[in-house]
């Protein structure tokens, strides 16, 4: 039994955590949030970059570090707990692990060395509006080799060199590679609840696509490459829920209320608590998920389903309690709570909701239960 | 992050499991299927405790010259987990190995430790814990028993409540006020008691859920020898707090049907259009039932991981009734409206899983009081774990006879 953190991941992990806290501040966070035009923060990218973090599972023939998983882990939980706005998930848990798992030599070759260099930003392109994206509604097309069609919102799309997106080609969905700045693409910024993460509108006219992994095998794909997703995106929920906490601590055991600290309330404790157990809910749920990632079991769709519905509980509860505990000041922009209120939302919407995961997660426990 | 085994850990549950498969069976040979709260399924607990401690499978942790099995604590859980799969486990033991005779351990002599460590390992001798009163359940401090000191005894006047299994204890701690004129915890001493005193009258309570575990025990002019008391004389919440701590540890594993079940019961059950597994308002639910059932098993795998790099769990581990007992109330009224009309029959002979889920949702209230309620894990955890400050104590440094009662 040795569930936990190994020594040399912890190390990392406070690594992380002392480079976010000189590079990655509230200000640098607002930074983003306060100027609608920036997208992300080009410089903690470089220096993100720099640590080797783009590229950290990346094998090292192609200029990663050819760490495991559980690494990955432990940095995207310092991700969160920043609220880090660069396009790090997109461009790491989705083209990179999209393209190791389901690339083509070749497509390994163009993507991993400059994903690892800080040179390319990736996003995925599933959602066409409102609603959840299913086989029957798909409207982008591939024909002969050229894509047309609506994306929206498509997270980092403004900003990313290549996208992943899923069109139907012949009829059957298909999951293609398209260079975002090449001809017959058009991009348009759109406003979002998290502006410290970019979306954007993207329009395809013809614009070159090829294919990533089997035919008519889209849908397959992108939910395997969102399973790998959730198990991440699971631990920067975690990162944030914990911080919500951290600082719902920390304001309530220095705000007075009827001659006491507002921290000595049963309510208030209780509420800690409550908060307290959902994330120590979370984080069980998302080690699973990590040891599921790293080993590439089968159990990966059931341990992510319930990595990313408890995460996203958690940092839900979390975020909306912290402002509740921090009062009128909670509801202010100057105060920081709304940074995660947002994120929240951001992380719990970005992979699909959480009734969608909850959907995957019982017809997976159906079927192994009927074999 | 493995969760499996390391080859030692393997080992040990290669070898429990070998061990289980022979003496379970022959177990349940002899005992066939006894019904619980009656005298056979009483014996039977006995003889398989003694079995378990003649093999060291018995209070694993606990040194072999004492008579426990001298082991890890990951090899009493994965024991724990073995001796489940297996069917095999009575709860007859829980309170006096969890929480009574490690309190005598730690306070009594050792010619008392001799006497009775042994015959407890081996089921010969069980024990309940004395602590709740009317006057004093969350606030176990509030307790009014008296023992007045009269030579060389002391005399016991008074009544306790919930006491669990006391009428087939051999043995109980017994907290009690030893002096009125200071603030409640400062008067406070244990002692252990023989049950099987005449002054000791125990009248078994009837519980909600139609069970009589509990009971109400009174004490008339109980005389009980100096050499009897644990710890100092004022020093009994001190005592009180090892076995509290100890009660954290012993408690908590889930007592009931889970998300498996009552998958089972949904596939089998029509639902509002459909089978019920496929309304989507029970999937919602499910999802969220299994999250946390995961959640707590891979939780006391971290505990567990926390044990074997050989740091001590903390309080943390109040997570685990508050979630437990939670869950298995709503689930259990969950598969009860999934049953519709049908769902108010208890009648195992009648109703589906033989109305396990009727039976746990009159059990699940219980399980939110039992060993700390719901109210008082939060507070645990908001105090103990997070740091925060303690509830106002309007009866701090008042003398406990001058502190506010009611009820
Ligand atoms: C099945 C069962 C078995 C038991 N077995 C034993 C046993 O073997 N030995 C033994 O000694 N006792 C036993 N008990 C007693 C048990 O420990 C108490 O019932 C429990 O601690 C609660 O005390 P109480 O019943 O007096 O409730 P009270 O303390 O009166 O509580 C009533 C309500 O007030 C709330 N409350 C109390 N204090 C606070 C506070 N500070 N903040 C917020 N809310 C508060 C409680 O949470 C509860 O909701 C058993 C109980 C049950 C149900």
């Amino acid at each position: 039994m040795d569930f936990d953190y190994s020594d040399d991941q912890k190390f990392l992990k406070d690594e992380a955590r002392k480079f976010l806290a000189a590079h990655c501040d509230v200000s640098v966070v607002r930074g983003v949030l306060d100027k609608p035009e920036r997208a992300f923060d080009e410089k903690l990218w470089k220096g993100v970059a720099e640590q080797g973090w783009l590229g950290a599972c990346i094998p090292e023939e192609f200029g990663g570090l050819g760490l495991g998983r559980v690494e990955l882990c432990a940095i995207a939980e310092e991700l969160g707990r920043a609220v880090a706005p660069i396009p790090f998930a997109s461009t790491v848990y989705v083209l990179a692990e999209g393209i190791m798992a389901f690339g083509s030599d070749a497509q390994k070759a163009s993507i991993l060395p400059r994903v690892a260099a800080g040179e390319l930003i990736g996003c995925l392109a599933t959602s066409e509006g409102p609603g959840v994206v299913g086989p029957a509604s798909l409207q982008c097309r591939v024909e002969g080799g050229k894509l047309s069609g609506t994306k929206i919102p498509v997270t980092d799309g403004d900003v990313a060199g290549v996208a992943l997106v899923l069109a139907s080609e012949g009829g059957r969905p298909g999951l293609f590679l398209v260079d975002l700045t090449g001809a017959g693409v058009t991009r348009e910024t759109l406003k979002s609840l998290d502006p410290t993460r970019s979306v954007a509108k993207l329009t395809f006219a013809g614009a070159a696509a090829e294919r990533v992994g089997d035919a008519g095998a889209g849908f397959e794909i992108v939910q395997a490459i969102l399973d790998r997703a959730a198990v991440l995106l699971a631990f920067e929920q975690l990162g944030g829920a914990d911080r919500c906490l951290e600082m719902a601590r920390e304001y309530a055991l220095g705000r007075y209320a009827f001659g006491r600290v507002i921290a000595g309330y049963q309510a208030i404790k209780h509420k800690l608590a409550d908060m307290y157990v959902k994330n120590e809910v979370a984080r069980s749920n998302a080690y699973y998920g990590a040891w599921a990632l790293n080993d590439d079991a089968p159990e990966l769709p059931i341990a992510a389903s319930a990595a990313r519905i408890a995460a996203s509980e958690a940092f839900w509860f979390a975020s909306k309690e912290n402002i509740q505990v921090h009062g009128g000041m909670g509801f202010t922009w100057d105060v920081d709570c709304h940074l995660y209120y947002r994120r929240s939302r951001q992380l719990s919407l970005v992979a699909g909701a959480p009734k969608v995961w909850k959907e995957r997660l019982v017809s997976q426990l159906e079927q192994k239960n009927a074999a | 992050m493995d969760f499996n085994d390391s080859p030692e850990e393997a080992a040990y549950r290669e070898k429990a499991r070998a061990w289980l498969a022979e003496n379970a069976a022959a177990h349940r040979a002899k005992w066939g299927e006894v019904k619980p709260n009656t005298p056979e399924h009483m014996a039977a607990a006995k003889d398989w405790q003694a079995t378990k401690a003649s093999a060291g499978y018995a209070c694993i942790t606990w040194p072999a010259a004492i008579g426990g099995g001298g082991g890890t604590p990951i090899q009493s859980v994965i024991f724990g987990q073995e001796e489940t799969k297996a069917g095999l486990g009575y709860g007859y033991f829980t309170i006096g190995l969890g929480m009574c005779v490690p309190t005598v351990m730690a306070f009594a002599d050792g010619e008392t430790k001799k006497r009775f460590v042994g015959p407890a390992v081996r089921g010969e001798e069980i024990w309940c814990q004395l602590f709740s009163e009317p006057a004093g359940g969350s606030d176990v401090a509030a307790l009014r028993t008296r023992a007045v000191k009269d030579g060389d005894e002391w005399v016991i006047n008074g009544q306790k409540v919930w006491t669990t299994g006391a009428h087939y204890c051999d043995y109980g701690i017994l907290l009690t006020r030893t002096d009125p004129d200071v603030p409640k915890h400062k008067g406070l001493t244990m002692f252990w008691i023989d049950m099987r005193d005449a002054a000791v009258e125990c009248r078994p309570i009837h519980q909600m859920s139609g069970g009589r575990e509990f009971n109400e025990v009174y004490f008339t002019d109980l005389r009980v020898k100096d050499s009897q008391r644990l710890g100092e004389v004022g020093d009994g919440w001190k005592v009180a707090l090892v076995t509290l701590m100890n009660e954290r540890l012993a408690v908590g594993g889930s007592a009931g049907p889970n998300y498996r079940e009552i998958m089972k019961l949904a596939r089998e059950l029509s639902g509002v259009a459909g089978p019920a597994l496929k309304d989507q308002s029970f999937r919602d639910k499910l999802a969220d039932w299994y999250v946390q059932s995961e959640g707590l098993k891979f939780t006391r795998f971290r505990t567990m991981t926390a044990l074997s790099r050989g740091q001590t769990p903390g309080p943390e581990s109040s997570i685990g009734k508050i979630i437990s007992a939670n869950q298995l109330q709503e689930l259990a009224n969950t598969a009860v409206e999934m049953e519709d009309q049908y769902g108010v029959l208890v009648d195992p002979d009648q109703a589906p899983a033989e109305a396990a889920f009727q039976q746990s949702l009159m059990w699940a209230p219980g399980l939110r009081i039992a060993g700390g309620t719901d109210e008082i894990l939060k507070n645990i955890i908001a105090e103990r774990v997070l740091g925060l400050p303690g509830d106002v104590r309007v009866d701090k440094d008042v003398a406990f006879k001058d502190m506010p009662t009611g009820r």
